[in-house]
């Protein structure tokens, strides 16, 4: 018996929903997201909590929808074609202010795509990918104990901002296994009894999202705007790997930056100061953070994803106005980077400490 | 005078003033002269308040006319999507298994894009009374065909009248869902005259009745009135039912188990934080009565090629090469290493081949794939043609001898020859040739003590004994084997 477990990271998800007081997992299997069904199948009603295989994406999200106007901490997770079904339910969630935790598992797409680890999901999540003005704030995990310590976190949030909250993380994340230090069970869960519909007479509340009024829909729509402003300006996350003298930074998310780990030491072997700079929240986007690079004196930038080429539109942004060389490498289908191609990349742009 | 003064009071359940509803008219409903959705949303009000439920009653409003349904009712009130009441009803119900929750939905909504939310919540007996509003029209979004609408009837979507040549023939839910286990009641009635909106009455009170009795899945399809789509007024309207609807939708209750039903008993979530950890396994018994015991590994002196290894392991489908993978990264955790495991995941590995790429390191573990891996155990001669390739100079290659009839062909690698299948064979179980190689790695290597992986085999098998002493068996075959052999060569 320990707290110390050699779990995948679909796995590590599962504890950090129970640890951070989840009750309830709605969800319907997808490869390489099924390990979480699985998980959660059997260790939800272990401690009295529901666990449904929903009929479809769309059932599972609008049984997410219900649990969390009833006021409980509620947990889906898919891949790709399962989080594109999910979609509506996910707009309806964010335009009744429902706070909810999905884990989107990535696979390779279009269409049904492969199996393989990707990161083409980027899009359709970071940018809410339902109909409407909303937004989900984004998790990204790259490690298994970061799989449990965000999927915990990201009920604090989704019931901080009242909003759907992602665990955005591709195949790699979601199959490996790694040591995870399971943390403290939450001991006090917010009291929702203002808002949610709880079966008693205190709770008799509504969770809607109509506003027929124009005026009305655009207030509502305002409220949500500044919440996602308020999100922007205090939420953000990310970490740093030898970035204090980086001359070049690489800049990357989920497994492509535990790739980009590996490319700095190899570069700092052979005497580059290249530095990783990794977004944990993709929204809010550490763009201010980034802006900053070339003023602490980093000269080249390269975004490296396992799509055609996401991210690095938002890193672009936020270096809009800089004069930052900002480069773009990405492998995609199944396949990920390795530490030594990207390296050859920076090589070819004549990124060398001394040069 | 008292009784009739009763009939024409407002029921309680009802709000006083429609505070939802925008605009100045708070004192009268959406609806439109002559509809029946009125009679119905007072039938369950009226059902509501006698029964003393109102205030633990969730209704659910979907999208269609009764999508301001929570304009009305003084319950807990949950908007939700097209066709998916179901799905959010079942959630309700589990979230808070002592509320009534009553979903609330058209044809369109219930029959058409929510066909399978609602044969599934069925099938799942879920705690909640449907009442379907059949009216064979969608009336909201103005008078298209729905899937109740019957054949020849014409509307803005079936123009020249309903063609089941081309458009099917009108769904019977009632009938459908009576092929299922799970329902406890299941029932079609009419509101075309006053007998039978009493029947309406008898068995929307059956069906909540059922959902606060905790008896399972209830539904009453009503045949309602749609004067406005129907281009009609009520009176003809209610004509129109009785003629045209019911012998397509005979009435009646077609299923009522309410009394062999025995009440559903749903889970009590535990959140108590040291009972939590107790069901996960994270703390035993002991542990919470406070004691604790675990064998101290101690990290050994090793070769500075055999510290850090980046290991490959590939083979077959089915010759444990996960395994292999798990069992070193396990021990590798009890010496305090940073380690990760990969494997090679999906149809590659329900068939075909597998391969995993494991890390055991001091440092941080970066990049998780071996892309340059430092050692490669090779269980078939496929796997070795494979990553021999890729091994950096001066890496390890074991390779099992048994299935491998060619030899390596790098000059810069030092290579472990093991018959590692014929070892497991000679055990008599070529399952535990996983177990040989692990043995055989850590033979050639010395980054782990033989003993200390023998201890943590219960714990990477929980379960029978005789396998266990079989895996301790293969471990320590592969292990004597690789040492014995390297000893021979002196």
């Amino acid at each position: 018996m320990a707290t110390r477990m050699l779990m995948k990271g679909n796995h590590a998800a599962v504890y950090g929903a129970l640890l951070a007081g989840c009750e309830a997992y709605f969800g319907y299997p997808i490869t390489p997201a099924s390990e979480i069904a699985e998980g959660a199948s059997l260790l939800f009603p272990k401690l009295g909590r529901t666990f449904i295989q929903a009929e479809s994406e769309v059932g599972a999200i609008n049984m997410v929808y219900g649990a969390a106007g009833c006021g409980k901490r509620v947990l889906t997770a898919s891949s790709g074609p399962g989080v594109s079904l999910k979609q509506e339910g996910l707009s309806y969630c964010a335009g009744s202010a429902l706070p909810c935790v999905v884990v989107d598992i990535m696979r390779g797409g279009p269409g049904l795509g492969n199996i393989g680890p990707e990161q083409g999901d980027y899009n359709q999540v970071v940018k809410g990918g339902g109909h409407g003005n909303y937004r989900t704030i984004v998790l990204a995990p790259n490690s298994c104990q970061e799989m449990c310590d965000l999927t915990m976190y990201a009920f604090e949030l989704a019931d901080r901002y009242r909003n759907p909250v992602f665990v955005l993380t591709d195949g790699v994340i979601g199959q490996m296994m790694e040591v995870v230090e399971l943390p403290e069970p939450v001991e006090n869960l917010p009291d929702k009894s203002d808002w949610a519909v709880m079966g008693t007479a205190g709770t008799r509340n509504l969770i809607n999202s109509i506003y027929l009024a124009h005026d009305e829909m655009e207030w509502w729509n305002e409220q949500l705007r500044k919440k996602y402003e308020l999100v922007q300006q205090k939420e953000v996350m990310f970490e740093e790997y030898m970035m204090d003298d980086a001359e070049y930074a690489v800049i990357g998310f989920g497994a492509a930056s535990r790739v980009l780990r590996t490319t700095v030491d190899m570069a700092r072997a052979e005497g580059t100061r290249l530095g990783l700079f990794r977004p944990i929240t993709l929204f809010p986007f550490p763009k201010k953070e980034i802006a900053a690079l070339p003023g602490r004196g980093v000269k080249g930038i390269l975004t490296v994803e396992m799509n055609t080429g996401q991210m690095v539109d938002d890193v672009n942004l936020a270096l809009c106005g800089t004069d930052v060389r900002s480069g773009y490498y990405g492998r995609y289908g199944g396949n990920v980077p390795s530490a030594r191609e990207v390296l050859d990349r920076i090589a070819e742009l004549g990124w060398r400490s001394g040069s | 005078m008292s009784k009739a003064s009763k009939v024409l009071r407002k029921p309680s359940s009802f709000m006083e003033i429609y505070k939802h509803k925008p605009g100045p008219e708070k004192d009268r409903t959406h609806y439109c002269p002559g509809c029946g959705h009125g009679i119905i949303h007072k039938l369950i009000a009226e059902a509501l308040e006698d029964m003393e439920i109102t205030e633990r009653t969730v209704m659910i409003s979907p999208v269609g006319c009764s999508v301001f349904l929570y304009y009305y009712f003084n319950t807990g009130n949950l908007q939700v999507a097209h066709g998916r009441a179901p799905a959010v009803a079942t959630a309700a119900s589990r979230a808070n298994p002592d509320s009534v929750v009553i979903s609330y939905q058209g044809d369109g909504d219930l029959a058409a894009i929510g066909g399978n939310n609602i044969l599934q919540a069925a099938n799942r007996g879920e705690n909640i009374a449907v009442v379907f509003v059949n009216n064979a029209i969608y009336g909201m979004t103005g008078g298209q065909m729905a899937p109740t609408t019957l054949p020849g009837q014409k509307t803005t979507t079936s123009p020249y009248g309903r063609n089941p040549a081309n458009e099917g023939y009108p769904l019977k839910m009632v009938e459908i869902l009576n092929c299922l286990d799970a329902p406890t009641y299941l029932a079609r009635t009419s509101l075309h005259d006053v007998p039978n909106m009493r029947k309406t009455r008898q068995a929307i009170r059956k069906a909540i009745q059922n959902v606060k009795d905790k008896k399972g899945f209830s539904l009453v399809e009503v045949l309602s009135m749609c004067p406005s789509q129907w281009r009609t007024d009520g009176p003809a309207a209610q004509k129109w039912i009785l003629e045209k609807m019911i012998p397509t939708f005979p009435l009646g209750v077609v299923r009522d188990l309410s009394d062999e039903r025995e009440p559903i008993a749903r889970p009590v979530p535990v959140m108590e934080p040291t009972e939590v950890k107790r069901l996960l396994g994270l703390i035993s018994d002991e542990e919470v009565a406070g004691a604790s015991a675990s064998r101290d590994f101690k990290r050994r002196e090793v070769a500075p090629q055999h510290a850090n290894p980046s290991i490959r392991v590939a083979g077959f489908g089915g010759q444990g090469v996960l395994s292999i993978g798990v069992a070193l990264a396990n021990v590798g955790m009890e010496y305090g290493y940073n380690v990760s495991w990969l494997p090679s995941y999906g149809p590659e590995m329900r068939g075909g081949t597998a391969n995993c790429s494991v890390k055991i390191q001091e440092a941080t573990v970066g990049a998780v794939e071996a892309t340059e891996p430092t050692v490669v155990i090779a269980m078939n001669r496929p796997s070795m043609e494979r990553f021999e390739k890729i091994l950096v100079p001066g890496g390890l290659l074991i390779y099992n001898s048994t299935l491998i009839e060619i030899e390596p062909t790098r000059g810069d690698i030092s290579v472990v020859a093991a018959p590692i299948t014929k070892l497991a064979d000679d055990l008599g179980n070529t399952k535990v040739q996983s177990m040989v190689a692990v043995g055989a790695y850590i033979g050639a290597t010395g980054l782990f003590d033989l003993e200390d992986v023998v201890s943590m085999l219960p714990r990477l098998f929980p379960g029978k004994k005789e396998l266990l002493d079989l895996n301790e068996r293969a471990v320590r075959a592969g292990y004597d084997h690789v040492v014995a052999a390297a000893r021979s060569r002196g």
